[in-house]
């Protein structure tokens, strides 16, 4: 206990003291973590062998983290983007493993090590990118688009890659007991790891085989579609906020758990199960309860990368090293530039493209580590790769800032115009969808508003969900949920929930996180509306007035109004109180015994008076108000007119 | 009112003419019901705010439900020496807000009346997109009647209150415009007669006699 409690202190004291720094220093929070990672592995040596092992746990967060990318991603949009994936995927893999396997080989190495090596650089590191590409905002680009073909390609060609690893074996190799990493063989591939014996499918004949992927992988999509939705509107309907994440949990790794099963990515498998769930009201609650998870091991991941490097071989091959890590670099920097071009990203987005996927990846070290236990690659010539993987990552967030600080610079005004187009779409986040959310939502989506709708009535969304609307479950003053639904992009925030303290808290969460996003609300009364003005609302009506002035119109007219003088009536009305609102703000104060604010009571009583005078008087402001431009001129007033002769200017 | 306007976003900005020191001072009071739609209006409407020393009012955009504010309507016009009704023309007259606003703002002893000097000396003209062919507003044509004529009530309220009249600035066959490639140059002229006007290189004598403000530019425009 004491051992893991002291591990766990020193991984996230490193993390919580390195990351911010890095951050701040604007090298974005993965060199942050592998330095922090390098600080206590080699450099100060307070953890030590444990972090391989600590690695392949680790690895699960990317598992998670293509879960959270499914999600973002409707099936359609997965289809739209088929020919990148196989294209652009397709080419990248292809063409690199054969480059990196043709130097291998001028290098002298004999060309089944070379194909290992190949496929092992052709990957990039799906972790370091998409999380950097968050990060930094650039997923929405075409950059940043094609970026995730790739590596969605890579990751699903991870699976036959492990299939064709075996076959490379080197006899002289074979049986010279390299096998003692049997567990090295990461969950994150879901390669066939025979000595444990967790395969369901070792033994089967091929058609068998792909029988069971076929069962699975319809398993996944199917049960992803009919078989969770009820189940999470069963656990939502209980209200525990912890047995929904923990539900939520418990899918991913279900699914993870099957595909390894059935020698499948796991990564693919969630991936998978996050498309299914991307249309599904739980989407948002989902990724709010999966991404901590997610960040936390993922950066844990990167302290282990950054951990386990061995600078004893580095500096006796220092220059080695290097020259491979910035030689395959190159050469894959080179045949991405070319993909570029051929598929024409645009000036920029090329670059980005180039430079983010120019590493070599996570699933590089478990391709390596399977290639040893299958006794292709010598070990000493592993120690050297994995080398040159991990500084070949370590070198990424560098390619990113120069990305950022070069390129982005050089791209110029053009772009500005486009990412205004984008701006006025602009969504708008609406908590609460009760009977006063619908209408606003009803009213937005017939403008070609595109909203998100948060409710916490999981029967509520349920409902809307079959009449249309689109809405999603959450509770949308948790923040992390409010994150989810995208509130940072978001134009307008309106809160239209029913319970009046956390509206105020709210409000007030909402403006000091994210004050570009304005916010309007529902008060309850004028105590309510001065909360929220107080907490820094930029609208706010309260629920009842407009329905009270249109019933109390309808009122007058019932009693033989003229229609027009009543309209004219209930903007005079109107005006005069919400004058009236502005004075007495001022005086107000959150005490919400209103009879102890003796000056706000004067001032209510005076507005009371003036407000009848207002009503009744024929002259003065209900003059203004209701008479002002339609009184006739004064009689005899065409005398005047004729005594004068302003034609003659 | 005000942070609803604010919201809403609909306000045309609005260059401060008061901070620069032209010889004239602008107001422009935009009326267009559905600007979304315009092919015409808007971009003369865009033009005058990109101007500097001209104050653009998206009528419709400033009072939604009609509800005009008479005070700041004449403050706006005591602070101009130069009031623009920039409209499409429907039937032969201004939108239903620019009639109200006459209603409301021009009152009795502000503007008319033997107290009413406030707009003594101003100019006034209507900027108008009509539909119809220039051919079309003449006696033989089907409008019957010059486009002068059909604004003779607007042409009486600016002699009523004191105004220099000036001939409308017009554009015939708007619908048709667009395509056959008019408006540059329709924006040009509005642009050159607004910085003339502003910089006082506009004869105003020889255009007030104008069938159109934009007859014969060349002719009542100098040299700055």
């Amino acid at each position: 206990m004491e051992g893991f409690l002291f591990q766990a202190f020193v991984y996230l004291c490193a993390a919580v003291i390195a990351v911010p720094i890095a951050k701040r220093l604007g090298l974005g929070s993965v060199l942050g973590y592998l330095i922090a990672g390098i600080l206590i592995g080699p450099v100060i040596g307070l953890v030590g062998s444990e972090t391989r092992e600590l690695q392949h746990f680790a690895e699960f967060g990317v598992v998670m983290m293509l879960f959270l990318v499914g999600l973002e991603l409707e099936p359609r949009m997965l289809w739209e983007m088929r020919a990148r994936l196989l294209g652009l995927g397709g080419l990248q893999v292809g063409i690199t493993t054969t480059l990196i396997g043709i130097a291998a080989s001028l290098l002298g190495v004999q060309w089944s090590i070379a194909l290992a090596i190949g496929l092992i650089f052709s990957l990039s590191s799906t972790a370091i990118v998409l999380q950097t590409l968050n990060e930094k905002g650039l997923t929405k680009t075409e950059g940043g688009r094609a970026s995730f073909s790739v590596l969605l390609f890579q990751d699903i060609a991870v699976i036959p890659m492990l299939a064709l690893i075996p076959l490379l074996a080197l006899p002289e190799l074979a049986g010279s007991g390299l096998v003692e990493s049997a567990h090295d063989a990461a969950a994150l591939g879901g390669e066939p790891n025979a000595q444990h014996g967790t395969s369901l499918v070792e033994g089967l004949p091929g058609w068998g085989y792909a029988l069971v992927v076929l069962g699975a992988v319809a398993f996944v999509v199917l049960g992803g579609h009919f078989l969770c939705r009820p189940m999470f509107r069963y656990i939502a309907g209980s209200r525990l906020r912890e047995i929904f994440t923990a539900s939520a949990l418990l899918l991913v790794i279900g699914i993870a758990l099957l595909m390894t099963l059935v020698d499948l990515s796991p990564a693919l498998g969630t991936f998978l199960a996050g498309v299914v769930l991307a249309n599904s009201e739980f989407r948002h609650e989902l990724e709010s309860d999966i991404e901590p998870f997610k960040g936390l091991l993922l950066g844990l991941f990167f302290i282990t990368v950054g951990a386990g490097i061995d600078f004893g071989v580095l500096f006796a091959d220092f220059g080695k090293v290097l020259g491979l890590t910035l030689g395959v670099m190159a050469l894959k920097g080179i045949v991405l530039f070319a993909l570029a071009r051929l598929f024409r990203l645009a000036p920029g987005d090329d670059w980005l493209f180039t430079l983010g996927l120019a590493q070599a990846g996570e699933f590089g070290f478990v391709l390596l580590s399977f290639s040893i236990q299958n006794s292709v690659v010598p070990p000493d010539l592993s120690k050297i790769l994995a080398l040159v993987v991990a500084l070949s990552m370590m070198l990424t967030p560098a390619f990113f800032i120069i990305y950022e600080k070069l390129i982005l610079p050089r791209r110029g005004g053009g772009d500005e115009k486009q990412a205004d187009a984008i701006d006025e779409k602009g969504t708008v986040v609406i908590a609460g969808i009760g009977r006063y959310g619908q209408i606003v939502n009803r009213l937005l989506v017939a403008s070609d508003v595109s909203t998100v709708v948060l409710d916490h009535e999981a029967a509520m969304i349920e409902t809307l969900r079959k009449i249309g609307i689109k809405s999603y479950f959450g509770d949308a003053t948790r923040p992390d949920l409010l994150h989810a639904a995208g509130i940072e992009s978001a134009k307008l925030f309106v809160i239209a929930i029913d319970d009046r303290e956390r509206a105020v808290q709210l409000v007030e969460h909402v403006r000091r996180h994210y004050p570009q996003v304005k916010i309007l609300a529902r008060a309850f009364d004028v105590n309510h509306l001065y909360l929220l003005k107080q907490a820094g609302v930029d609208f706010a009506v309260r629920e009842t007035f407009d329905a009270a002035l249109g019933l109390g119109a309808e009122a007058l007219k019932a009693l033989g109004h003229h229609p027009f003088r009543v309209e004219k009536m209930t903007q005079a009305f109107r005006l005069h109180d919400e004058e009236g609102l502005e004075q007495m703000y001022e005086l107000w104060d959150e005490n919400p015994d209103f009879s102890r604010n003796r000056a706000l009571l004067a001032r209510a009583r005076e507005h009371g008076a003036s407000l009848k005078e207002a009503m009744t008087s024929d002259r003065l402001q209900l003059h203004d108000r209701t008479e002002r431009g339609w009184t006739p001129p004064p009689k005899g007033y065409n005398n005047e007119l004729r005594e004068e002769d302003p034609a003659g200017l | 009112m005000k942070s609803r306007n604010d919201l809403l976003n609909t306000e045309m900005p609005e260059s401060p003419a008061s901070r620069a020191t032209f010889h004239r001072k602008i107001l422009i009071l935009f009326a267009h019901p559905s600007v979304e739609r315009s092919e015409a209006g808007q971009p003369l409407a865009q033009a005058a705010a990109r101007t500097e020393g001209i104050t653009l009012v998206d009528l419709y955009a400033e009072y939604p439900t009609f509800i005009i504010d008479v005070d700041r309507e004449q403050d706006r016009l005591l602070a101009h020496d130069v009031v623009v009704f920039l409209h499409p023309l429907y039937w032969y007259s201004t939108p239903a807000i620019l009639k109200e606003w006459q209603d409301l703002v021009l009152e009795h002893d502000f503007a008319y009346g033997s107290k009413g000097t406030a707009l003594h000396g101003k100019i006034f003209f209507s900027a108008i997109t009509a539909g119809g062919t220039e051919t079309a507003y003449c006696d033989k044509g089907y409008n019957h009647f010059s486009i002068r004529q059909l604004l003779h009530p607007l042409e009486q309220m600016a002699m009523l209150c004191g105004m220099v009249y000036l001939p409308p600035f017009a554009l015939f066959g708007a619908r048709t415009a667009l395509e056959e490639g008019r408006i540059d140059a329709h924006v040009a002229d509005w642009v050159q007669v607004l910085r003339a006007l502003r910089d006082n290189r506009l004869d105003i004598e020889a255009a007030r006699e104008l069938p159109k403000l934009n007859f014969k530019l060349n002719s009542i425009l100098r040299e700055g």
